[in-house]
């Protein structure tokens, strides 16, 4: 297992190699610079903001530094917010993303797990019908929608929940988490029935059932261990989608992620904002990709033999 | 196998947990709006994240709508009529030939730390905000001072040659390179504030960028306000400054600014007692505010022109005629109360009307008959063998409307087509600077209440020109000419003949004159509005 870790690992490094060089050339191709803005800068002016960022060097040995840098944990100072650095706002906004995703994920889990099981318990019944559309409309509807449409509703017509904010109001959190972590429900939904049902089929669930376990046990016990595979597959990707997808929902809901940081740097061709946070979240979602797949082992013996096996 | 088993239950368990805890906390008391009308804490919706709170570098209007609170500027102004009246200097003299003035900095003007603020103190910033090495993007609001242009471009390496001095511990002299009557105006701006010597370079050298000074905790400032707390994309406060001058007729205790992107959102929070005032407001909201809460939509005359530009220095538009015949084409008065709902008034000049006294003339109207006859005068009758040209906007909804409106206007009156192309704001100003366009959607903002800051956009020499229009005689009135006038009425006669010059060859087809738009709750008294829309929240009271 460590050594399936390991070269895990060693996999990732050339991958992030290759997202940090595309990026760091890919912004720097693009028209207008960090500091062009609606008044012109008169060139003195701008030649020594350049030189303060280092800009005046030349764009291969600007990349090479950056290397350096990064390889020393220093992700550079933003050129927009000056005298702050990348790190910084990284380190104040990613918490703040990652407790909204993982709220999310709980009310995907919560919603969409039972949700799934409740349809897979009685396929092409009334519960499934329902329970399956629900999660159709929650796939579909998209978040800057039903951010605004929930606002509404519990924020301003029925007043029982604040309309925006993070932590600054009581249950401010839960029209957030629960508007993100709607899309993700539906999905969760659907693969989590697909799971039961595939797995309440088996014969180890009839044998089970043979035993004269009552229905629940049956369900929740030996079922669900097998019927969640598909969705702890999924986990990995989704919590990775959801902390670099956020974005839409920081903004309706006034958070201050890392999201609005990283869509605000690309308007503004923050170089280094771009490029950090960029590194950062393509970092996540391989330690994501492989928690998933770790779990996924230890949770299905025939894929855990073979990983050991091979290692 | 355990893992298995004691991660779903307990994954379960807590979710429940949590969400219990989630709907026991839902108890809803006072809003922030009424606990802050108690408290006497303004609570703002402010745009976006202000980049940085160093008057010196910062450029945008939601920094400069959080330095005012942090600041005073040497000479401040009158909250409704922005008239100059005694802010850090309590009094100052100018000469016979308006070059030389002389100002009495207040005994008691202290920065926040409670150190007394001295002549040096401005000497030292104007060193630093014009410096060519501090990168400071308003460097140029300086450059009315002797010599600091040569200074602020490289040209000359000893600040002490530039027109600014200390007399004495509380008398500073500026000598200005010509007579300048807007000059008390600019020193309300935020590139002319002094900024703390003592505490700047305890964070770093004078002219980095990079340096901790602005934090909450270092920053010291010379305003009714001092920052205590800056939390990145969530909020930042303000709380008084008891070392102010004027301290004894602030109102308020304190402001929050929370920098919200969204005009919808903040709009969900104005509506429900979260902000005290919004940043602006959605179009599609209009309507509605001003039938049924007009006592809550604030619109008032803002110092700033939306004009559409051509690109004068390729066909077909490098003839007047043409051009011409395109601004007379478009109807402002439907683009004014049907595209933007009324919110904003007509414009038919550069320079919007009453700044500085000034009244400038109307030379362009909606006149589609004329504009036919130029067009077939210009080669192009019923708009035969026009080439297609292309209207640039950025990614925008109200620019897109007006666009597709005056696209409109064009091919119905004038039967020529032309395609609409937006591009990404970064994108955009480069096609503008590159002049790699037919006509582009720009505005201009006034910096100070003076028909000069909008006229001086049709130099051949100023960076925000970007039509291509390079008329020598024209420059010539501004650089030379008007500077010179010996009275405000002949100035104002000169800026007439200006406009009029530029009126004609129009590289800039004037659409409207911009407003502001935004809601303000009724609690909040002596919220003064002013062409600049600056806010002097000293005098800020907060009612029932």
């Amino acid at each position: 297992m460590a050594k399936f870790i390991f070269f895990r690992v060693l996999q990732a490094i050339p991958v992030l190699l290759v997202v940090i060089t595309l990026t760091f050339f890919l912004v720097r191709f693009a028209p207008g610079g960090p500091f062009d803005g609606e008044k012109s800068v008169a060139p003195v002016v701008k030649a020594a903001l350049e030189a303060q960022y280092n800009l005046d060097q030349p764009l291969i040995q600007q990349y090479f530094s950056y290397l350096g840098d990064l390889l020393q944990g220093d992700l550079g100072p933003t050129f927009k917010y000056p005298g702050r650095s990348v790190n910084e706002l990284i380190a104040t906004g990613f918490p703040v993303t990652a407790e909204l995703g993982f709220y999310a994920i709980c009310v995907a889990l919560v919603i969409g797990g039972t949700a799934g099981v409740i349809a897979a318990l009685k396929p092409n019944s009334t519960q499934d019908y329902v329970s399956m559309s629900a999660a159709m409309i929650g796939i579909c509807m998209p978040t800057f929608l039903l951010g605004p449409v929930l606002v509404l509703i519990f924020g301003i017509w029925l007043e029982w929940l604040p309309v925006s904010g993070w932590g600054d109001l009581p249950g401010d959190k839960i029209l957030p988490s629960v508007t993100l972590g709607a899309m993700y429900a539906a999905y969760v939904a659907r693969l989590s029935r697909g799971g039961m049902l595939e797995v309440l089929s088996q014969d180890y669930i009839r044998t089970a059932r043979a035993k004269g376990l009552p229905n629940y046990v049956v369900v929740l016990k030996h079922g669900l261990r097998g019927g969640i595979m598909p969705v702890i597959a999924y986990l990995g990707p989704a919590f990775a989608g959801i902390l670099s997808g956020s974005f839409v929902i920081e903004t309706v809901f006034q958070i201050h992620g890392l999201g609005r940081f990283y869509v605000q740097a690309a308007f503004n061709r923050d170089y280094t904002l771009i490029l950090g946070c960029t590194v950062f979240l393509a970092g996540l979602i391989i330690l994501f990709n492989l928690l998933s797949d770790i779990l996924a082992a230890y949770l299905n013996p025939r894929l855990r033999a073979e990983v050991e096996g091979k290692s | 196998m355990k893992l298995a088993s004691i991660s779903n239950k307990h994954l379960l368990l807590f979710s429940i947990l949590l969400f219990s805890g989630f709907l026991t906390a839902c108890s809803q008391g006072k809003s922030r709006v009424e606990q802050g009308n108690i408290n006497g804490i303004l609570h703002i919706a402010n745009g976006t994240e202000p980049e940085t709170l160093d008057p010196h570098i910062s450029t945008g209007v939601p920094e400069n709508n959080i330095g005012m609170s942090l600041f005073e500027g040497l000479v401040s102004a009158h909250p409704e009529t922005l008239e100059p009246i005694p802010g850090v200097a309590e009094s100052w003299e100018i000469s016979e030939d308006g070059k030389t003035y002389t100002f009495y900095i207040r005994k008691n003007a202290k920065w926040s730390d409670g150190t007394s603020m001295t002549a040096e103190d401005y000497v030292w910033s104007w060193e630093r905000a014009s410096s060519p090495i501090m990168g400071n993007e308003y460097a140029y609001m300086l450059f009315i001072i002797k010599n600091a242009e040569a200074w602020g471009t490289g040209q000359l390496d000893d600040f002490s040659e530039v027109g600014v001095k200390a007399l004495d511990t509380h008398t500073l002299q500026v000598e200005l390179e010509n007579p300048a009557p807007y000059f008390l105006n600019l020193l309300n701006h935020h590139s002319l504030y002094a900024v703390p010597k003592h505490v700047v370079l305890a964070h770093g050298a004078m002219t980095d960028q990079y340096t901790q000074w602005g934090r909450p905790g270092n920053m010291v400032g010379n305003g009714p306000f001092v920052l205590t707390e800056w939390k990145i994309y969530h909020q930042i406060r303000v709380e008084k400054n008891p070392h102010y001058w004027d301290a004894a007729n602030v109102k308020l205790n304190g402001v929050v600014f929370y920098p919200v992107e969204n005009y919808s959102t903040e709009e969900r929070m104005f509506r429900a007692g979260q902000v005290h005032k919004t940043y602006e407001i959605p179009l599609d909201k209009v309507p509605h505010y001003r039938e049924n809460e007009p006592d809550k939509f604030v619109n008032n005359a803002y110092l700033g022109t939306y004009y559409y530009q051509f690109n004068v220095s390729r066909p077909p538009f490098d003839d007047a005629r043409v051009r011409r015949a395109f601004a007379l084409t478009i109807d402002r008065d439907t683009i004014a109360s049907e595209v933007m709902h009324g919110v904003v008034d007509p414009s038919y000049s550069l320079v919007p009307p009453g700044v500085g006294g000034y009244y400038p003339p109307k030379l362009i109207d909606y006149d589609p008959e004329e504009a036919k006859r130029l067009l077939a005068e210009a080669g192009y009758p019923n708009g035969e063998g026009f080439p297609p040209v292309d209207l640039l906007y950025n990614t925008n909804e109200s620019h897109r409307k007006i666009a597709v409106a005056i696209q409109q206007m064009w091919n119905k009156k004038l039967n020529v087509s032309v395609g609409l192309v937006n591009q990404e704001w970064k994108v955009y100003l480069d096609s503008r600077n590159r002049l790699d366009y037919d006509i582009a959607r720009a505005g201009w903002i006034g910096d100070y209440v003076d028909p000069m800051n909008f006229l001086d956009l049709g130099l051949s020499t100023n960076g925000n020109n970007r039509s291509g229009y390079v008329v020598p005689e024209y420059d010539e009135m501004i650089m030379q000419t008007i500077p010179g006038a010996k009275t405000p009425e002949e100035r104002n006669e000169l800026f007439y003949q200006a406009e009029t010059r530029i009126m004609t060859d129009l590289p800039f087809a004037p659409i409207y004159t911009y407003k502001t738009k935004y809601l303000l709750h009724p609690s909040v008294k002596n919220l003064h509005k002013n062409y600049l829309n600056y806010y002097y929240y000293k005098y800020i009271e907060l009612g029932e």
